[in-house]
Parts: structure tokens; sequence; C-alpha cells
């Protein structure tokens, strides 16, 4: 793997402390924010560039924009209570958040999820995977100025809601997976739809690939731009796609299989350049592999049974003293949930540990560096980050 | 609640590429610094409608996505939902949109970027407020970080109610921001320049840190 | 987890191990040992992955906790680090040079807890919150609500019911 090592004798030293010495009176530099309100930004975030030229010598991720203080909001409301603001912490895949909510509290208060439960769980997250991808296949190849893909993933993705939208009433907001197990089964005939709309997916992926993958300008302007060093992921907490890409099969589902993944059959998909273009292959077939673990998953679940375990009096429900943290692997890395209780009917603390946190942050400061401006959004969206998992 | 300003915002000599040094003071408006003022509508009512009703057939939105609402925007610009054959489209810049659809809750730090993108905006402007956290708060209402009044802070012409609102409740509520427009009621930005004083106070109650001019063309 | 706790109670004077899950556990480390524990099990144990750093406020007890969560993804185990330490002047060593992504978290704790760690790189610089002008919010004393009430304008018609009482109206009228 060739690794690239950017030039940087010709760009400002480096002071004492570690931070660059870049006087902005010379002339030679230029402050250039990109966000908020910027279509080259993933959601509503800003990257401050230093540039010099068109290269970019230094660059910090600024979030708080969507900042609504989740995890202060959650020490005033009950565990039920919780339940429904979970899901808007993430917008393009909430069904994490309430998947790792639930699981921690069941974890603090000994509640065992039913079989069936965790199958529509499962069945749930792969789902909501899918759409993650869906959206960041289009965002990717949009980001290079290949706009026709988005229109045919948002397309796709259009279908996966409507799938959602009969198993769970909602489209984007979905709270189905509430702690103890998940509100309803599957509809009548839902096998049926759902592999239609498979089928749909998996042609619209096929166009996807003739097209953006084999596309002349996307490998031109992605093949061995924005590499991820494999020694990086432990210093900067890289996980998921982003370390698969660098060939490191890091994958919850197969490290500590939670819920059903066990009796599934997959291997985690990796790449080997850990560049942006092996970053896309590597989500896109991640994503072919979603769709084969949905047809397992609707092949092996049972069909009876509850839904729900026994629960406590919500309205009175405590929860000893303890502490836990659960993970899941979302499509954008390790999603997890540290919970705090004390014995009372309220969260002592939660902490919503989102892949994009150290991905948008500490890794993209450090990749943004000797890159083209234009290629700053593509390397945004290579990282996958939303920012509302950032900063809550 | 003086603040000392970034280094970038701080009156500077600049030296430039042909090297003559000038000064910078990045907070001063250099192409206008006056006030909004109202317009006043056409001299004949009929001449009037008209322009209404050819502004009510243009409706470009600011691609600002403020908060959640926005992924809904997306299956609008895509053929399903497609809201291009209303005469609705995207514009990344808020020079060449009319319409800033504010998607959710703002957080007081975006509510200083929306309330310069909105003055930024041409008039006639409109503002549609998406979802219920606009209108008192919704899921946020004891949030210490999230406005829950969008009215307080810019004129709100429509409100589209929802957590949060389906793409076919978008677009019935763009057709409603029409019919305001067609019968001259969405007058935001005149409201806006009548009541500037009222609007700023509220804004600076907020934004703790107020580093840009009053007024931002 | 059992064995990693045994054998780190020979280099260190841990505190007892809190078995959450067979791949879980807690354990309480004195704030000076923190750092030799951290390099001890990152380069010895293979707990190479930083998942967290936060903070938890114990305002009863007038305690800070940070818990440091560290994954070894060769066994599927992690490890959780409790460091108690006063409230007042709250200050802890940074651990940005171990793991470089530390800084970010340091940087929010900072910020949202008002505990300091000195040398860690820009955190003194706004993170989340711009122009903050009250004590840091995730600070349990820090009431949300009373802030929101006095800051922002409530419109007026919103009406809020405390659940209990308002199910035992709807579901049981006659008090049953």
């Amino acid at each position: 793997m060739a690794l690239y090592t950017p030039d940087r004798s010709q760009y400002p030293a480096k002071k004492a402390d570690g931070t660059l010495d870049i006087d902005l009176a010379s002339g030679k530099y230029l402050k250039l924010w990109q966000g908020p309100n910027h279509p080259g930004i993933t959601g509503n975030m800003s990257v401050e560039l230093t540039v010099c030229g068109d290269e970019v010598v230094e660059g910090k991720t600024h979030v708080g924009y969507l900042h609504r203080g989740f995890e202060k909001l959650m020490e005033r409301r009950s565990f039920i209570q919780c339940f429904p603001i979970v899901c808007r912490i993430c917008v393009p895949e909430p069904d994490f958040n309430e998947y790792c909510y639930a699981a921690a509290v069941e974890d603090l208060s000994g509640i065992q999820s039913p079989e069936r439960a965790n199958w529509m769980r499962a069945l749930i997250l792969e789902m909501g995977r899918i759409n993650s991808y869906l959206m960041y296949l289009g965002g990717q190849a949009g980001a290079l100025g290949l706009g026709v893909i988005g229109q045919w993933t948002t397309y796709a993705r259009d279908l996966m809601l409507d799938r959602f939208e009969e198993m769970t009433g909602a489209r984007i907001y979905h709270m189905f997976i509430l702690p103890g197990g998940v509100r309803d089964g599957l509809p009548d005939g839902f096998d049926q739809r759902m592999e239609e709309t498979l089928r749909e997916i998996e042609s619209t992926m096929k166009d996807v690939h003739d097209v953006m993958f084999h596309n002349a300008v996307f490998k031109k302007r992605t093949v061995g731009q924005g590499v991820i060093d494999p020694a990086w992921l432990d210093q900067y907490g890289v996980t998921g796609p982003n370390a698969r890409a660098a060939g490191v099969a890091k994958d919850v589902r197969r490290d500590q299989p939670y819920l059903v993944y066990r009796e599934l059959e997959f291997e985690p998909v990796i790449g080997h350049d850990s560049d942006i273009y092996t970053r896309s292959d590597v989500r896109r077939r991640d994503l072919l592999m979603s769709v084969d673990l949905i047809r397992q998953i609707l092949a092996k679940m049972p069909r009876s049974g509850p839904l729900i375990a026994d629960m406590p009096s919500m309205l009175h429900w405590k929860i000893p003293r303890g502490e836990t943290y659960v993970r899941g692997e979302c499509s954008r890395g390790e999603y997890g949930y540290y919970l705090v209780t004390d014995g009372s009917g309220f969260p002592r603390r939660v902490n919503v540990r989102g892949p994009s946190y150290t991905h948008a942050m500490a890794l993209l400061e450090r990749m943004i560096v000797n890159i083209n401006i234009s290629d700053v959004a593509a390397l945004m969206v290579s990282l996958h980050t939303y920012p509302p998992e950032i900063e809550r | 609640m003086e603040q000392e300003l970034k280094p970038e915002l701080q009156i500077r000599k600049v030296k430039g590429p042909d090297g003559v040094e000038f000064e910078v003071e990045p907070l001063r408006d250099y192409y206008c610094e006056a006030l909004p003022t109202v317009q006043h509508g056409a001299y004949i009512q009929i001449v009037e409608d008209f322009f209404n009703w050819a502004r009510s057939h243009s409706l470009w939105i600011l691609g600002f996505g403020t908060g959640c609402g926005a992924i809904e925007m997306r299956p609008l610009m895509t053929p399903r939902f497609d809201a291009y054959r209303y005469g609705i489209q995207w514009r990344p810049t808020p020079r060449q949109a009319n319409l800033l659809v504010i998607s959710g809750y703002l957080s007081v730090k975006t509510l200083k970027r929306a309330i310069r993108a909105y003055e930024q905006m041409q008039s006639p402007k409109y503002v549609v407020g998406l979802g219920s956290c606009t209108i008192n708060g919704g899921m946020y209402w004891d949030s210490y970080n999230t406005i829950k009044r969008l009215d307080d802070y810019m004129p709100v012409d429509l409100y589209i109610v929802g957590c949060m609102p389906r793409p076919e409740a978008l677009l019935a509520g763009f057709e409603d921001l029409k019919k305001l427009i067609r019968a001259g009621k969405a007058e935001g930005a005149n409201q806006y320049a009548e009541k500037f004083d009222w609007y700023k106070s509220n804004q600076k109650r907020v934004i703790h840190d107020w580093d840009m001019p009053d007024y931002s063309w | 987890m059992r064995a990693l706790h045994i054998r780190l109670q020979h280099l260190f004077p841990l505190g007892e191990l809190t078995e959450q899950r067979p791949d879980l556990g807690f354990v309480t480390v004195p704030a000076a040992y923190l750092r030799p524990t951290l390099l001890h099990l990152r380069d010895r144990e293979g707990y190479t992955h930083l998942v967290l750093l936060t903070a938890v406020d114990w305002l009863e007890e007038d305690l800070f906790q940070l818990t440091y969560l560290l994954s070894n993804r060769s066994t599927g185990c992690d490890i959780g680090l409790r460091v108690k330490f006063p409230r007042q002047a709250a200050h802890m060593e940074s651990i940005h040079d171990l793991w470089p992504t530390a800084a970010t978290y340091q940087r929010e704790l900072r910020e949202m807890f008002g505990i300091d760690f000195p040398g860690s790189p820009r955190l003194h610089e706004e993170f989340i919150l711009e122009g903050w002008n009250d004590i840091p919010p995730y600070r349990r004393d820090f009431d949300t609500l009373k802030y929101a009430r006095a800051n922002y304008n409530d419109r007026p018609g919103r009406e809020t019911h405390d659940p209990e009482q308002h199910m035992k109206q709807q579901l049981y009228p006659d008090g049953a």
C-alpha cells in the first residue's frame, strides 16, 4: 500500500507547543470557513480551513450547531420518558440509539428481551444500516459532482422508508425498540414486499456500481486520496468501515456478537487501500451484505412468541445503582451507550459514544492537512460523519 | 459582556500579494451599513397582485439544513416527491434564495448563523418553520441550548407541524405559503424591518457573543 | 476479566472489580495510578482502543468520577477505569499523548463539566457551546429547566402533565 506522505517543507513552521505558526497578516494564508451553510459539508457543522494557495495547511472542526443537551435532558426524564427522545440523537440512522439505550437499561435492570424481539431488532437495525449507506453513497458521489447517484439512492432509500413505515408507522423516527422488547411484530405480507424492495435495491446498487465506481473522474479523484494509516486506528479510535477499509476486520457484530448475530452467516467486509475509493467500496459491499443479512433474518426469525418481556410499572420503575456500556455496529462504526444509574427512577448519567465523535474531530483534523480545497468535501463525506452524534 | 474578539475578527493590517499594505476590519460591512427598510407594494393593486403571483411561483429554498428536518428535504429533491414541479428549488447561497426553511430546532449557535443567512437573502423573503420544535420547543422544551419560539427571532410566515413532518406535509405547507404570498399576507421581511429593534433585542438576549454587524446585507 | 484484575492488583492499588457482564468490568483506580494503569493496559494487556472518556457528577458525595473505557479487540473484553476526585477545582492528568483522540474528550469535559486537564491541546477553545455564561451545563447543580425558562420565551398554551397524575386521572378516574 502506497501511503501518501505530504511534503510539508514550504508550509508553516511548528511552534514549541505543537501548534502551527500561522501569521494571517503575512498575506500568505487565508481563513476559509466550509460550513455550516455550505453544500459540501456533512450536515450542520463546519471546518475552519487555513489555506495556502489552494492547499489546506490547517483544519479545525467546529461542532455544536446541533447541540440540544440530550445527556442533560435524559437526567431529568424517567427511564421510559428517555425512550422517545434518544432516537433524535442521530437522524439518518436513529434505531441504534434506541437499541443501545434499551440494551443498556435491560443490562442494568436484569430484563431479558424475548428471542423474537431480538430478531426484530436485528432486522430493523440492518434496514437502518441500508438507509444510512444509501444516503452516504449519494453524498459521496455528490461531493464529487455525480449528482445522479444521489437521485437513485434516495429513490432506493424511499422504498426502504416505506417498509419502515408499514412496520413502525413512521418514516424517520421509528421509536420501535423500547426497553424490554419491540413494539410490534411484522405486518402481513411484509416478507414479500421486503423481498421486492431488496431486489430493487440490488438492481440500483448494480447501476451505482457501474456508474460511480467505474467512473473515470470518481476514480481519479478518490484513489490514493485521504489515506488512513492502519497505525492510526487505535490512536484515533477509528471503527467501522473506516477501519475495515484499512484492512482491519473491526466489526462489533463479529467481535462481540450482540442480538442474533451469532446465528447469522457473514464475514466482515474489508478493503486494503484505505483511501476514499476503498471506503466507498467497503460501504457498498457492506450494504449488499446487509441485504443478505435481512434475507437470512427473515428466513430464520420465529414468527410467534412474546415481543416484549414482563416489565415493571413504568411509572415507578427504579433501577439499582450500577453502570454499564453497550455497543453495536452501526453504519459508521461502534455506537455505544454508557449508562450510570443511582437507584432512582432517572438515569444518573448517559453518555453517547458516536463513531463520528472521533472520526470528525481528531482524525479529520489530521487528514485534512495538505489536501486540495476541492477535495475537502469528498474527504469529509468519506469518513461518514453525522454531526448530531458528536455534540448530541 | 465585552468579550475579546477572535484574532481573525480583529482589525489588522494585511499585505496583499502585490505588496501593498491595507487595513482590514472584518466586522465592518463594506457594502452597506443601512438598516432594512419597509418595501411598499406597487402603486396599483393589480400590479402588486401580478408580482405576488410571480413570486409565489419561484420559491428558491436556501439549502441550509439547520436541524433534523433537513433529512426530509432530500426526498423532495428526487422524482418521487419532486418539489421542482411546483417551482421550488434549492440554492447553495442566501443571495440566490428567497425562502429560508428552518428545519427543526435551532441551537443558539445555529440561530446566529441562521439570522445572518436570513439577513443576506434578498427581499421579498419568507421563513418557514418546520417541526414542532420551532413552534414551542417540542421535545426540547426544557433544553438550555435550543430556542423555544422561532418567531421571537425572525418573522415566520408559516409553520409546518410534525416531528418530523413528512414530505407530503412539506409540499402542502409550501402550497399554503404560495396562497399566503398570492394573497399578499406573507409580509415577513417588512415586519422584520418595522420591528427591527425588537427582533435585535431578542436576538442579543440569547446570543451572548455577538460579534457581527447588526444587519448584514 | 477476574484474572486480569488479579494481575493488575499485584501492580497497582486497585479497588474491587464490578463485573457487569463477563466481558465488561469496572474498577476504581487512585488518580495517581491512572496513567501507569492505562499504559500497562495499553501496552501489555492489549487494551489498545480507548472507547470513551466521560465524567459522572456525584453531587451528593461531592465527587467527580471519570470513566476511561478501554477495549481489547482480540479477547472482546472491556474494562472501565473509574477515577474519583473532589469537585472543587477539579483537574486531572491529560492523556492526550497516549491517545491523540483523548484531547477531544477532554475538551468536551472541560466545557461541559469544568474539569481541567492541564496540557491538553486547544483545551480552552469553545467546543460545543458558544458564549456560555453559566456554570458548566452537565454539572448536576445546573438546572436546565430554570435556565430555559429564564432565557427563552415559552409560547402560551403549552400544557404539561406529570405522567403519574395524568395517567391516574385518565385511566382510573374513580381513584382505583
